[in-house]
C-alpha cells in the first residue's frame, strides 16, 4: 500500500495516511549527527521535507539544539514505521 | 511539480467552494472523505473557515472580514449572537468563559468551536446583516485593513473609508482575483499619523499630495511571517484617487502572474519585491498592467506618523476623540483583542443608546464606539463595562496583543492569549511604569508567522521550546525596539529561549535598567536603538519570580490547553452537528 505523505500548514507537521503525525515543537534527542553535540537536543521548528524508505518515514527538520545553540537543518531522521497495523512513531533517541 | 496546495486549488477554488461547504455541511461532518479532508480544509480558508488544530477534528475557526474594521450599526450584535449560539466548544476559556469573539490584528472578527453542520445557518445570519466571511482567509485579497477612524478622524487627509469600501466591493467575490499564490493583504491610509499599518502589508495606499492634489503613494511587498520581515518597498508611483483601483488590480494581476506558485515559502510578493527591486516592480507594472503613464511618488506624510512610531503620543485609539463633526469617538481596549459574548452584546447595546450604534475594530485588537454627542459622553464613560474595557487603561494592559496560540491554532508552539493576560496582570501589579510610559507594547505570537505582529512591538516574544530542570518547557524568543513610524524598525532578537515563566522577571529587570540608564526624556524605542549588540544582551536577565505559569508543559500536545483531562486521548473530538462524539472509524 502507498503511503501518502504530505507537510501541512505551513510545514508545521508532517502527514502520514492524512493523519497528523508529527509536529514542530518537539524536542528530538538527535545522535551525532546534528551538531558537535554527543547527543542533541532539537527543537524542531518546521520541517522542510518527508519521505519515505522502505518502511520507514522519515523528515528533515529544521531547528536547533538547545544543547549548544546551533541551527540548521538536520539530515534525514526517523519520523516513525509503517507497520501491517498502521502507522507507528519512533520514540527515543533518532539516528 | 506543483504544491498541493495549488493542486487542490486547481480542482476547485474561489466561490465555488461554496456549494461543496453547504452539501457537507447537509451531510454532515462524516460526509468529507478522510484522504481529502486536508484538501477541503484548505479550500474552506476562502471561505473563513480554518480548520482547528489536532485534537479538536471537525471543529472550525471562523474569520468574519470587516473592511477597515467598521461594523455598522446592528452588526455587532449579530455577531454576538453568531458566536452566542454557535461559538461554543466543549470546554470552557478560564480566562474568557463558553463563549468569545475575538478583534483581530488585522480588523477581522474570529470566532471558534464553529461546526460545519452550522455553518449555512451563520452565512445566512451573517449575510442578511451585511457580514461575510469570503476571503477572509485563504490565497485571495484578505479584509482590507485601514485607519480604524477613517471619515471620523481630525487628522485626516483623505477619507480612507470609500476608497477602501470600494476595493472591497472590487476585489471580494472576484473570480479574476481568486485564486492568487498567496495571501494579499491590502492596507488604505488617509490620515498623517500612519494607523493603516501599510508598512506591514503587501500593497500599502498612504496618502500623499502631487501638484497639490492629494492622492495616494504606492508600496509593495510588506509582511511579517517567517523570520523575514520586510517593510513594504516605495515603487516610486502616485496615483489620484479615482486610480487607486486600477493601480490595486494592476497590481494583484502581477502577483497573479508572477508570484511563486512552487514554494509556498516563497510566494508572499515580498519575496518578489526582494529578487526584482522595486524598479523592476515599477517597470513590469508600467509595461504590462497599466494603460497610463504612471506618476512618481507624491510628498507624503510620513514625518508626521505617531502611530506606533515609539514617541510619548499615543500610538493607537484608546481613550476618547473629537470627531470632526463635533461629536467624540471612545476607543475601549481590549486585553488580548478577546472578549466574552455578554460583554459584546453589552457593547452593541451602549452603541446604540450612546452612539450610532457604529463599533470599529483596530488593528491593536481593540474597540472604538464612534458618533457620541458631547452631552451623552458622561453618561457613556460612565457605564459599567468600561470598568473592564477601559478607555484609559494601565499602560501594561494597553499594549498587550496576543495571537490565538496552541489553544486553536496548529501552527502555534506556545499557549498564548491566557499566558499574556496573566504577564500583563503581573506586570501592572509588579513592575513601575518608567516615567512618561504612557503605553508599552508586547506583542506575543505563538510561531513565526507574527499573526501578533510582534516586530513592531516594544519587547516582541515569539513561541519556542527550551529545556529547564531537564524538561521541556514553553520558552519565548525575546526582541526589542520594534515599532512603525516615519522609519520604521523590526526589533531585534536579543534573549532566546526564556522559559515563559521568566519572561515577566526579564521585561521588570528590563524597564529597571531603561529607568536608570536613560538619557533624559529618551523613549524606550531610542534607548533600544542606541545600543549595541553586547549592550542589549546585557540589558536584562530572565529571572524567576512569583509570577506562576500554568501553561509550561507541552500545550501544543494536549487537545485542549485548559481541559481538566487535557491529553489528546480525552478529546471528544470529532463530533457531530450535535457536538456528540463520532467513534472513529478506522
Ligand atoms: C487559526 C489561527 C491562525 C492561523 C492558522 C494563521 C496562519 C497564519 C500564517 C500561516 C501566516 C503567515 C503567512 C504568510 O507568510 O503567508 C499568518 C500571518 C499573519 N496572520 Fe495569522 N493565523 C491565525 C490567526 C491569526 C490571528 C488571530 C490574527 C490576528 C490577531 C492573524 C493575523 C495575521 C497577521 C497580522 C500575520 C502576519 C503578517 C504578514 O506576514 O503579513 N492571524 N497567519
Ligand atoms: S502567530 Fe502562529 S501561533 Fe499565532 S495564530 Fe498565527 S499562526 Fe497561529
Ligand atoms: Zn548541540
Amino acid at each position: 500500500m502507498a503511503t501518502r505523505l504530505r507537510l501541512l500548514d505551513d510545514a508545521a507537521w508532517v502527514s502520514v495516511n492524512d493523519e497528523r503525525a508529527v509536529g514542530t515543537s518537539e524536542v528530538w534527542p538527535v545522535a551525532e549527527t546534528f551538531c558537535s553535540c554527543e547527543l542533541a537536543w532539537l527543537v524542531v521548528e518546521a520541517f522542510v521535507d518527508v519521505g519515505v524508505n522502505g518502511r520507514r518515514v522519515e523528515a528533515r527538520p529544521h531547528g536547533h539544539c538547545l544543547n549548544c545553540g546551533e541551527s540548521g537543518t538536520a539530515p534525514w531522521l526517523p519520523v516513525g514505521k509503517v507497520t501491517d497495523d498502521g502507522f507507528r512513531l519512533v520514540e527515543g533517541v533518532r539516528r | 511539480m506543483p504544491t498541493d496546495v495549488e493542486q487542490w486549488k486547481d480542482e476547485v477554488y474561489g466561490n465555488e467552494i461554496r456549494e461543496h461547504l453547504f452539501r457537507f455541511a447537509e451531510e454532515g461532518w462524516d460526509a468529507i472523505p478522510e484522504e481529502e479532508e486536508d484538501a477541503w480544509f484548505e479550500r474552506f480558508k476562502w471561505w473563513g473557515l480554518y480548520h482547528q488544530r489536532k485534537g479538536q477534528e471537525s471543529y472550525f475557526m471562523m474569520r468574519i472580514g470587516t473592511p477597515n474594521g467598521v461594523l455598522e450599526p446592528g452588526q455587532l450584535r449579530t455577531v454576538a449572537e453568531v458566536a452566542d449560539e454557535y461559538a461554543r466548544g466543549p470546554v470552557d476559556n478560564p480566562e474568557f468563559g463558553a463563549a468569545y469573539c475575538d478583534w483581530t490584528t488585522r480588523q477581522s472578527i474570529q470566532l471558534h468551536w464553529i461546526k460545519l453542520e452550522d455553518v449555512p445557518d451563520i452565512f445566512e445570519k451573517l449575510e442578511s446583516n451585511g457580514l461575510t466571511t469570503q476571503q477572509a482567509c485563504g490565497d485571495s485579497w484578505r479584509n482590507i485593513v485601514g485607519c480604524p477612524v477613517a471619515g471620523k478622524d481630525t487628522h485626516e487627509h483623505v477619507d480612507a473609508w470609500p476608497v477602501a469600501e470600494e476595493l472591497h466591493e472590487t476585489f471580494k467575490g472576484n473570480d479574476d482575483y481568486s485564486n492568487l499564490p498567496r495571501k494579499w493583504k491590502v492596507s488604505v491610509t488617509g490620515c498623517d499619523q500612519g494607523c493603516g499599518q501599510g508598512d506591514i502589508n503587501d500593497l500599502a495606499f498612504e496618502p500623499a499630495e502631487k501638484d497639490g492634489e492629494l492622492g495616494f503613494n504606492v508600496r509593495i511587498g510588506g509582511g511579517l511571517a517567517r523570520k523575514e520581515p520586510r517593510f513594504a518597498r516605495d515603487v516610486d508611483i502616485w496615483v489620484p484617487e479615482e486610480k487607486v483601483t486600477d493601480i490595486a488590480g494592476a497590481a494583484t494581476e502581477l502577483f497573479h502572474d508572477h508570484g511563486d506558485r512552487e514554494d509556498r515559502y516563497n510566494a508572499r510578493i515580498k519575496f518578489l519585491v526582494d529578487e526584482w527591486g522595486a524598479d523592476k516592480v515599477r517597470r513590469v507594472l508600467q509595461e504590462d498592467y497599466v494603460d497610463w503613464e504612471l506618476e512618481s511618488a507624491g510628498d507624503d506624510l510620513r514625518d508626521q506618523y505617531t502611530y506606533n512610531a515609539g514617541g510619548h503620543e499615543h500610538g493607537d485609539h484608546v481613550g476618547v476623540h473629537e470627531q470632526p463633526d463635533g461629536n467624540y469617538y471612545v476607543g475601549l481596549n481590549v486585553l488580548v483583542g478577546r472578549q466574552g459574548v455578554d460583554d459584546v452584546y453589552e457593547l452593541a447595546d451602549l452603541a446604540d443608546e450612546y452612539g450610532s450604534g457604529e463599533v470599529r475594530l483596530t488593528q491593536r485588537q481593540n474597540v472604538i464606539v464612534t458618533d457620541i454627542p458631547e452631552e451623552d459622553l458622561d453618561d457613556f464613560l460612565a457605564a459599567d463595562l468600561l470598568d473592564d474595557y477601559s478607555p484609559d487603561p494601565h499602560p501594561f494592559m494597553r499594549g498587550s496583543i496576543a495571537c490565538t496560540g496552541t489553544e486553536y491554532c496548529s501552527l502555534s508552539i506556545v499557549e498564548t492569549k491566557n499566558r499574556q493576560v496573566r504577564y500583563a496582570r503581573w506586570l501592572k501589579e509588579n513592575v513601575d511604569v518608567p516615567d512618561g510610559v504612557t503605553d508599552f507594547h508586547i506583542h506575543l505570537s505563538g510561531c513565526t508567522a507574527s499573526c501578533a505582529q510582534p516586530q513592531i512591538a516594544d519587547v516582541s516574544l515569539r513561541g519556542m521550546k527550551t529545556r529547564k530542570d531537564g524538561e521541556p518547557v514553553e520558552a519565548l524568543d525575546v526582541g526589542l525596539g520594534g515599532g512603525l513610524g516615519e522609519n520604521p524598525q523590526f526589533a531585534e532578537w536579543v534573549e532566546m529561549r526564556v522559559p515563559a515563566d521568566e519572561v515577566p522577571g526579564y521585561i521588570q529587570n528590563l524597564l529597571a535598567t531603561y529607568e536608570d540608564e536613560r538619557e533624559g526624556e529618551e523613549t524606550f524605542r531610542e534607548f533600544i536603538q542606541r545600543q549595541d549588540e553586547d549592550a542589549l544582551q546585557a540589558l536584562a536577565d530572565p529571572e524567576e519570580t512569583d509570577y506562576e505559569d500554568p501553561y509550561m508543559h507541552n500545550t501544543k500536545m494536549t487537545w485542549y490547553p485548559y481541559a481538566d483531562e487535557d491529553d489528546m486521548g480525552s478529546s471528544p473530538a470529532p463530533t457531530n452537528g450535535d457536538g456528540e462524539p463520532i467513534s472513529a472509524d478506522d
